[in-house]
């Protein structure tokens, strides 16, 4: 199924992934994997497991009542299921909700809250990473004169920005970002775009989007989920192209189903 | 093209039938209180002063004011608070922040809610055996409030819950996307959050028992202490103490000769008071939430 020449090594590696919400299965034993340096776009309507999926890399699908998940993921050759320090674990992944969050803190609070959770408390330490994040984000110039002002004051585009600062505060390998673009105006969607692309220099993103032209714009390659099972994962031209793997690809990329 | 129909017509009747119907007895709701204190306030108003307030009860407590009554009651209420406030608030944030579905989580559930169900006579005996017998306390302020205390924990716990499900789950998952623990989570985003709630719940949830008298009947609640006019400290934990609730008691029941007004100022103070403290934590929550930062 995969046919393209390696980006890079493998980074995230899933195994047979089942995941269960109580007696019902939604994800029904994908197995993919994630090169470093490469943009992953995963496409598909809907409930087909795209964020479950999600929650499983950084194991906080055991914040939900009912759920489990079977099958193996290493992130970095690691077990996700068996690592010591589940924490650091998540540090190594940055993760952005669909929907912005602004925590109720100041906006300096918002990014300085992870690596104050992990035990950083050197004021200048913290400037310099509150500062490269946002900047990273492109909302310093917004931002920077009113640090203090609440992170939940900001317009839904701003929020979102501020929320990739967060995930990025805690200095991930790889940068995982759940249908971002939702809850946004189409500008700040560009401009978050563009944050992306010069992203990618330095970490792996993992970017699912309900935008299939986003995953055409941003992938290297594209995985295309439907109905808890992985249908095609190939490089980004392929999966557009008129003769995808699978005919169900075609009819979901050029807009006939989904 | 808007000419109304029969059909429609007689929709437009059902839904002010309707409407009517919800807003009475919305309306209704009101009344009794209405009454209640309009009832209270023109029977107790020859007794009522501010001398009946401040001053001990006189001639066998047919004369006199509630002092020693009113300030007991303050010292239960504020006991009982200090007691069930931090195992309520504390469960309550164990029961919505850690607790998984297990038979421990369900287990305590099952306490909360045949606690409630618990008549306060059969509290009262509990405390009595507990409290004053058991543990040795004797009947006094101490033991009275933890028996107090232990009626209001489900009401506490219920109300500690309502506050923390407010604060929106997104803000958790972003702090556990990010590495936090629970603990980091709940200090930094959860409690700064919903602290007015619980404060406020708290409060109006423990003043509530100020009207109790059974509990307090046979764990710390006298029929007479001598106390000074205004005197702001007049018990100890461990001496029994009077209290509004029961001293109305004994007043329609045990004592005789005083005039039908003075018990009537004994219902209206206690009422006052318990109105007054909700209406102030009201107030409270209302500038906190003003003050909400989402």
């Amino acid at each position: 199924m995969v046919s393209d020449e390696p980006v890079g090594e493998t980074v995230i590696d899933v195994r047979d992934l089942r995941v269960h919400y109580g007696e019902r299965e939604v994800i029904h034993g994908i197995s993919f994997d994630v090169r470093r340096g490469e943009i992953l776009g995963v496409i598909g309507p809907a409930q087909s497991g795209k964020t479950s999926m999600l929650k499983c890399l950084n194991r906080t699908l055991e914040f939900t009542p009912g759920a489990t998940m079977r099958g193996t993921i290493t992130v970095d050759g690691e077990d996700v299921l068996r690592v010591r320090d589940v924490f650091g674990l998540r540090r190594k992944i940055g993760m952005v909700a669909p929907l912005p969050v602004g925590l109720p803190l100041t906006i300096y609070d918002n990014v300085a809250f992870a690596p104050r959770a992990a035990g950083l408390s050197n004021r200048a330490d913290l400037d310099d990473i509150v500062e490269r994040c946002l900047r990273q984000a492109a909302l310093w110039d917004e931002v920077k004169d009113r640090l203090a002002t609440l992170g939940t004051k900001l317009s839904g585009g701003q929020q979102q920005r501020l929320t990739i600062a967060r995930a990025l505060s805690h200095d991930p390998e790889i940068l995982c970002l759940d249908e971002f673009s939702i809850a946004i105006d189409p500008v700040t969607t560009m401009r978050i775009e563009d944050v992306l692309k010069e992203l990618r220099a330095t970490m792996t993103i993992l970017l699912v989007t309900n935008l299939t032209q986003q995953a055409r714009r941003l992938a290297d390659r594209t995985m295309f989920m439907l109905n808890g099972e992985v249908v095609e994962l190939d490089r980004t031209d392929v999966v557009f192209s008129d003769t995808p793997g699978d005919p169900r690809t075609f009819d979901y990329v050029s807009g006939i189903v989904g | 093209m808007f000419t109304a129909t029969p059909h429609i017509l007689r929709k437009q009747r059902t839904e002010r039938l309707a409407h009517a119907m919800f807003a009475g007895m919305a309306l209704s709701i009101v009344v009794p209180l209405v009454c209640i204190i309009a009832f209270l306030v023109v029977k107790a108003w020859p007794s009522l002063s501010l001398a009946f307030l401040i001053e001990p009860p006189r001639n066998m407590q047919t004369e006199g004011g509630i002092w020693p009554a009113l300030i007991g009651t303050i010292y239960l209420v504020v006991v009982a608070l200090f007691a069930a406030a931090p195992v309520g608030v504390l469960a309550a944030v164990y029961l919505n922040e850690y607790a998984t579905d297990n038979w421990f989580t369900r287990l305590v559930n099952l306490a909360v809610i045949n606690l409630a169900g618990v008549p306060s006579i059969v509290h009262a005996l509990f405390g009595l055996g507990a409290f004053v017998l058991a543990a040795g306390l004797g009947q006094s302020v101490i033991a009275a409030s933890l028996t107090l205390a232990v009626m209001t924990l489900p009401v506490v716990i219920a109300s500690t819950r309502e506050a923390l499900v407010a604060v929106p789950r997104s803000f958790r998952e972003a702090c556990w996307n990010v590495g936090a623990t629970r603990w980091q989570t709940i200090r930094a985003v959860v409690l700064p959050n919903a602290i007015s709630g619980i404060l406020t719940g708290v409060i109006l949830q423990v003043s509530r028992t100020a009207g109790e008298t059974a509990p307090i009947l046979f764990t710390g609640a006298v029929m007479y202490k001598a106390v000074e006019k205004g005197d702001l400290l007049p018990y100890r934990l461990t001496e029994s103490c009077m209290a509004l609730a029961t001293h109305l008691y004994n007043l329609a029941t045990q004592i005789n000769g005083a005039p039908e007004s003075l018990q009537f100022a004994t219902a209206t103070v206690l009422l006052g008071a318990v109105l007054l403290v909700n209406s102030t934590a009201i107030a409270l929550r209302v500038y906190l939430r003003s003050r909400k930062k989402w």
